[in-house]
C-alpha cells in the first residue's frame, strides 16, 4: 500500500482537498459538483483552489438543488463520468434521498449491472461547532440501512485521503462523511502520493487489554480521550476507528472483542436505528460467548440535535464514555 | 461547466416589467398611489426601516466581539422585507427564512429573535397567537407549507392568507415548485415573496438560472406573476396588499420578485471577497432603500429634523434593550432537548432523559 515517500502534515480537510486533487490530476472522467464548490472552493474551503486548477468543465457550481445535483450526478456516472458530489452539510441532503434511495442504489441491480453508479457524494456531518439548525446532523444510520450504498467516515487525514480515493475508484455508490468539527483540529502526516485505503476495514488506534471501545468520525478523539483516562485508572483499551460504516469490518471487531470481553460503542448519532445496534448484532453473531458484560452504547438521545446553546449536552463527552467503561468492567 | 450562450430573449422582461412607486431619486412615479400614501404610512415606513437597519448592524457587531454566533444579514433587503410585512392582516400566516427578521419582527416577533443566533430556540418562538413560524433554514422547504396553511384557510372559509419568503437561490429547489404547483391547483391564499438578492451564497443568478426574470416561472403555474423594485418599500408595500386583497378574494396565489440586494456578506462566516468584488456591491448604495424613503420625504414635505432625529435616538435605545434582554436571559434548560420531541414522550427519550440527568447531577 505505502512505502517510504514524502508526507506533509494536513488538516483533515487539506488532506479531503489533497485527495480529490489527486483523482482530478490522475482521471479527466472525474468531477466535482455542488453548491458553491467552484470559485467560493466550498463553505468549508473543502474544493479550495480546485477550479482554478482544473477549470469550470471539471469543478461546477450548481444550482441550489440537493436532488438536482445527486440526480444529474447519477445520470452522468451511468454515462462515464466519475462525479464527486458535494452535499454543502449532512443535513440537507433531504432532497436528495430520493435519488440515492430509489435510483444511485438500485440502478446495478435492476439492470442487472449494465448501468452503475460509480459516485461518491461528500458531505460534512455533526455537531460542536456552534452551527445553526440543521447543520449539525449526525444520520449516517439513515444511508447503512439503503442497500447498494457503501459508507465511510474518516477521522485522520492519512485515512481521508486514502478512502477518497479508493471511494471514487470504487464502481458503486459511496456516501463520503466528513466530521465537521475535526476539518482543522485534526492534523496529521499524509503521503503526497497516491495511496488507497481498503473501505471496509476499520483500523486499531489503541491497544489495551480490559475493553474494546468502537467508534468513528468525530467520536474518534472522545474516545481517545475517555481510554487515556481510563488507563490512569488501571483500565486499558482497545480503541477500533471503524473507519468504513457500511459494511463493517466485522473481524477487528471480533478479534479484539474475543480478548477484551468487554465493549463500549460511542456514536453521536441518535439512539435507536443507529449503527451501534448493528455493531452489537456483529458482537452477537461472532463472540456471544467471549462477553464478559453487556455492550454499553454512548449515543446521542432520540432528540434532535439541540439548537447550540444546548448540543453539548446531546454530544457523547469523554466523561460519559469513562462512565460506560466503568459498567462495562464493573458488571 | 455546461453553461450555454445566455438566451438574449428579453420578451420576459417586457412581460414582467420592474414595477415602481418611488424611484430611486426619491421620486413619485406613479401616481396612481398618491392618496394612501400618507404621513402615517410614510412615518411607519422610516421608523420600521430605521430599526431594522440599526438592528442588523447590532447583530453583526455582536458577532464580531464574541456576543453572537454565525449571523445571516440584511442589510439592504429592509424594504423589501419591512414593506410585505407591513401589507399583512394581523392574522396572516409568515413563513420566513433566517434572513427575514426584519419581515418577522415588522410582523410582530420580538427582538428576542436574535437569540436564536446564540443558539437558543426561546428565539423561534413568536408572541403569542402569532402566526409567525420559526425562520427556515432548510432552503424552499417553507413555501409547500405555506401553500398548506392558505389551504386549510380556504378550507376553514377563513379570510387568512398566508406568506412566504425565499430566494433566488431557493426557486432551484423542487419544494418551490411543488409549493407554486399545489397553490395554483388549489388556489391557494398564499402570496410567494422572492428576495432575489442576486446570489445565493457564492452563486450569482447568472448560474442559479437561466431565465431572465424570477417573475416570469409564475407563468408554468398560471398564477399572478410581479416584479417589483425590492428597495422601493411603497411598491412592495402596496403589491403585497394587492396579492393579498386577490387571495382573500378568491383569485389565487402571486408569485412576487422583489430586486433587491445583500450588501455585505451572506453570514458572518462567509467571505464574499472569494467571490465578488465588494467595491462594486458598495455601489449598490446609490439605491438604498433608506436613503430613497429620505430622498422620498425631503421632497414632499415629510421631513423633519427632530423626528428624524428621534427616530434614530429611539431605535438605539429599543435594540440597546432587547440585547440587554438577551444576554440576561436565564440560562437554557435541559430539559427542553427532551420535552419538545412528543406531546408524551416515548420510553426511549425518558429513560435517555433521567440517565443523562443523573449523570449532570453527578450521581451513581
Ligand atoms: C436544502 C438546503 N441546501 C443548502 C443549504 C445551505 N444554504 C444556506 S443559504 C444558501 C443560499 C440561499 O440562497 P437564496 O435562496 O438566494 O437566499 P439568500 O441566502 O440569498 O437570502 C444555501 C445554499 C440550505 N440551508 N438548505
Ligand atoms: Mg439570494
Amino acid at each position: 500500500m505505502l512505502t517510504a515517500t514524502k508526507t506533509k502534515e494536513l488538516t483533515l480537510i487539506q488532506a479531503i482537498n489533497d485527495g480529490m486533487r489527486t483523482v482530478l490530476r490522475e482521471k479527466d472522467e472525474v468531477i466535482i459538483l455542488g453548491e458553491d464548490v467552484g470559485k467560493n472552493g466550498g463553505v468549508f474551503r473543502a474544493t479550495d483552489g480546485l477550479q482554478q486548477e482544473f477549470g469550470e468543465k471539471r469543478v461546477f457550481d450548481t444550482p441550489l438543488s440537493e436532488a438536482g445535483i445527486i440526480g444529474t450526478s447519477i445520470g452522468m456516472a451511468m454515462n462515464g463520468l466519475l462525479p464527486i458530489a458535494e452535499i454543502q452539510f449532512l443535513g440537507f441532503i433531504y432532497p436528495a434521498y430520493e435519488q440515492i434511495m430509489t435510483h444511485a442504489t438500485r440502478m446495478r441491480y435492476r439492470s442487472k449491472g449494465i448501468f452503475t453508479v460509480p459516485l461518491v457524494i461528500r458531505a460534512p456531518y455533526g455537531a460542536g461547532v456552534h452551527a445553526p439548525e440543521i447543520h449539525s446532523d449526525s444520520v449516517e444510520a439513515l444511508f447503512t440501512h439503503m442497500p447498494g450504498i457503501k459508507v465511510v467516515c474518516p477521522s485522520t487525514p492519512y485515512d481521508a485521503k486514502g478512502l477518497l480515493i479508493s471511494a471514487v475508484e470504487d464502481p458503486d455508490p459511496v456516501l463520503f462523511l466528513e466530521s465537521l468539527r475535526s476539518y482543522r483540529s485534526v492534523r496529521g502526516e499524509v503521503p503526497e502520493e497516491k495511496y488507497t485505503i481498503e473501505i471496509g476495514k476499520g483500523k486499531k488506534v489503541r491497544e489495551g487489554e480490559d475493553v474494546t471501545i468502537i467508534s468513528w468520525g468525530a467520536m474518534m478523539p472522545v474516545a481517545m480521550k475517555a481510554a487515556e483516562e481510563a488507563e490512569k485508572g488501571g483500565v486499558t483499551c482497545d480503541v477500533i476507528d471503524l473507519r468504513t460504516l457500511y459494511p463493517i469490518d466485522k473481524d477487528i471487531i471480533a478479534e479484539s472483542v474475543q480478548k477484551t470481553g468487554r465493549c463500549v460503542i460511542v456514536h453521536e448519532a441518535h439512539a435507536t436505528g443507529g449503527l451501534g445496534n448493528d455493531i452489537i448484532s456483529i458482537i452477537n453473531d461472532t463472540s456471544f460467548l467471549y462477553m464478559k458484560a453487556p455492550i454499553e452504547r454512548v449515543t446521542g438521545a432520540d432528540v434532535h440535535v439541540p439548537f447550540w446553546a444546548l448540543e453539548n449536552h446531546y454530544l457523547p463527552t469523554p466523561a460519559r464514555v469513562q462512565k460506560a467503561i466503568h459498567n462495562v468492567i464493573n458488571f | 461547466m455546461f453553461v450555454s450562450e445566455k438566451r438574449t430573449n428579453k420578451d420576459m422582461e417586457i412581460q414582467f416589467p420592474v414595477l415602481q412607486v418611488v424611484n430611486k431619486d426619491g421620486k413619485l412615479v406613479d401616481e396612481s398611489y398618491k392618496n394612501e400614501i400618507t404621513e402615517d404610512l410614510v412615518r411607519t415606513f422610516y421608523r420600521q426601516l430605521v430599526c431594522m437597519r440599526t438592528l442588523d448592524r447590532k447583530a453583526k457587531n455582536l458577532q464580531r466581539q464574541g456576543r453572537l454566533g454565525t449571523y445571516p444579514p440584511f442589510e439592504g433587503q429592509e424594504a423589501a422585507q419591512v414593506g410585505s410585512a407591513l401589507a399583512l392582516d394581523e392574522d396572516d400566516w409568515m413563513f420566513p427564512t433566517y434572513r427575514d427578521h426584519a419581515a418577522s419582527i415588522t410582523f410582530g416577533k420580538s427582538y428576542s429573535i436574535l437569540s436564536s443566533w446564540n443558539g437558543r430556540v426561546e428565539g423561534n418562538l413568536p408572541p403569542e397567537g402569532k402566526k409567525i413560524l420559526p425562520p427556515s433554514v432548510p432552503i424552499a422547504t417553507q413555501l409547500p407549507l405555506a401553500t398548506g396553511a392558505a389551504m386549510a384557510a380556504k378550507f376553514k372559509g377563513s379570510k387568512q392568507a398566508a406568506i412566504a419568503y425565499f430566494g433566488d437561490g431557493a426557486t432551484s429547489e423542487g419544494d418551490f415548485h411543488e409549493g407554486l404547483n399545489f397553490a395554483s391547483v388549489y388556489q391557494a391564499p398564499v402570496v410567494f415573496f422572492n428576495q432575489n438578492n442576486g446570489y445565493a451564497i457564492s452563486l450569482p443568478i447568472s448560474k442559479q438560472m437561466n431565465s431572465k426574470t424570477i417573475a416570469q416561472k409564475s407563468i408554468a403555474y398560471e398564477i399572478t406573476g410581479v416584479r417589483l423594485d425590492g428597495n422601493d418599500i411603497f411598491v412592495v408595500y402596496f403589491e403585497t396588499k394587492k396579492a393579498l386583497e386577490r387571495a382573500r378574494n378568491g383569485e389565487g396565489p402571486t408569485l412576487i420578485e422583489a430586486i433587491t440586494w445583500r450588501y455585505g456578506a451572506h453570514t458572518t462566516a462567509d467571505d464574499p471577497t472569494k467571490y465578488r468584488d465588494q467595491k462594486e456591491s458598495e455601489k449598490r448604495r446609490e439605491n438604498d432603500p433608506i436613503s430613497r424613503l429620505e430622498s422620498f420625504m425631503k421632497r414632499n414635505g415629510y421631513w423633519d429634523d427632530a423626528w428624524i432625529q428621534k427616530v434614530h435616538d429611539e431605535a438605539i435605545e429599543e435594540i440597546e434593550a432587547a440585547v440587554r434582554a438577551m444576554e440576561t436571559m436565564p440560562p437554557p434548560d435541559v430539559n427542553d432537548i427532551y420535552d419538545y420531541i412528543f406531546e408524551t414522550p416515548t420510553w426511549t427519550i425518558r429513560e435517555q432523559k433521567e440517565q443523562y440527568m443523573k449523570h449532570l447531577r453527578g450521581e451513581e
